[in-house]
């Protein structure tokens, strides 16, 4: 219960890193990203600011111990190839944060306010993530492994 | 169509910054974990408790920490939606899509994924930062 209870307190600081950075609020992301208006650099800070906390530490964690304090083994990619799925990917993403002004997190941080768009924009995630998922059920990384022998693909 | 003018505010970028990377951190010493909101969401709908149980508690992280800063500022959260709702729609079904087929959103490539020098979270970063800010840009020049 103790991985609940470091996820929850993780979870916490991380919206609240979000919420004081204004990060929640589509219109400061929105005026970062668009580059020809009333520029306003405050998502380039956080990011900055972000990872010169995140990078130190991370390189720290991964350079100096073999594995997590709850005994936990380190679940970090080892991919290293730049595929089509990946730029494409990111893309697709690029566009839906660039018409809305949310991604992932903020999205789900600023729930609470009920707002419409909100609501609309994180229900929706939800259901490209789910049929993403089962459009490429057969070719996760934790889905049974084929039967080997009869190789005709 | 009107868009909300927002002011610079580089001292509370910096504190909510440095939380975000203290938390990425923390979750990679404790729990050996990347804090990549996409696919901690993706994730915590899985039927085996192991895979979910984390990941649904750091959602629940998520949406308390914004009760929680109402609670001490008082304040209402500043969250100005600047599209209608279709577009938000349409915005997120592209964020949850294009997350999952790219493995990885502002959090797990942009911040874990940059922190750990991964070359794959280099490109995806710079792909979609670009792809956002032609996005808006080209949005706010057709309205």
């Amino acid at each position: 219960m103790l991985v609940l209870l470091v996820a929850l307190v993780c979870g916490t600081l991380f919206g609240l890193g979000l919420v004081i950075s204004q990060m929640v609020n589509p219109a400061k992301v929105l005026n970062f990203l668009d580059v020809t208006g009333q520029w306003d650099p405050t998502l380039g800070v956080v990011f900055i600011c972000a990872l010169s906390v995140g990078l130190p530490f991370y390189q720290w964690v991964l350079r100096t111990r073999r594995q997590a304090v709850l005994d936990e083994e380190f679940d970090v990619p080892d991919n290293s190839s730049i595929t089509p799925s990946l730029i494409g990917g990111s893309a697709l993403f690029g566009a839906g944060w660039g018409l809305a002004g949310l991604c992932p997190g903020p999205g789900i941080t600023a729930l609470p306010t009920l707002l419409p768009g909100v609501l609309g924009f994180t229900i929706a995630m939800i259901v490209g993530m789910m049929i993403y998922r089962f459009a490429n059920a057969d070719k996760r990384v934790d889905a049974p492994p084929r039967r080997q022998g009869i190789s005709n693909s | 169509m009107d868009f909300t003018l927002t002011e610079f505010t580089p001292l509370s970028a910096t504190v909510g910054g440095a939380l975000i990377g203290l938390s990425s951190g923390l979750l990679l010493l404790m729990l050996g974990k990347i804090a990549g909101v996409s696919g901690i969401a993706a994730g915590a709908f899985s039927s085996d408790f192991n895979k979910a149980g984390w990941r649904l508690a750091f959602i629940a992280g998520l949406i308390f920490s914004a009760i929680v800063y109402r609670w001490f500022s008082g304040a209402p959260l500043d969250v100005d939606i600047q599209m209608s709702l279709p577009w938000m729609i349409v915005g997120g079904f592209l964020v949850g899509l294009g997350t999952r087929m790219g493995s990885g959103c502002t959090a797990g490539h942009g911040i874990s994924g940059l922190a750990r020098l991964s070359k794959r979270s280099f490109i995806a970063t710079l792909i979609f930062f670009l792809t956002a800010m032609v996005t808006t840009t080209a949005v706010r020049g057709l309205v």
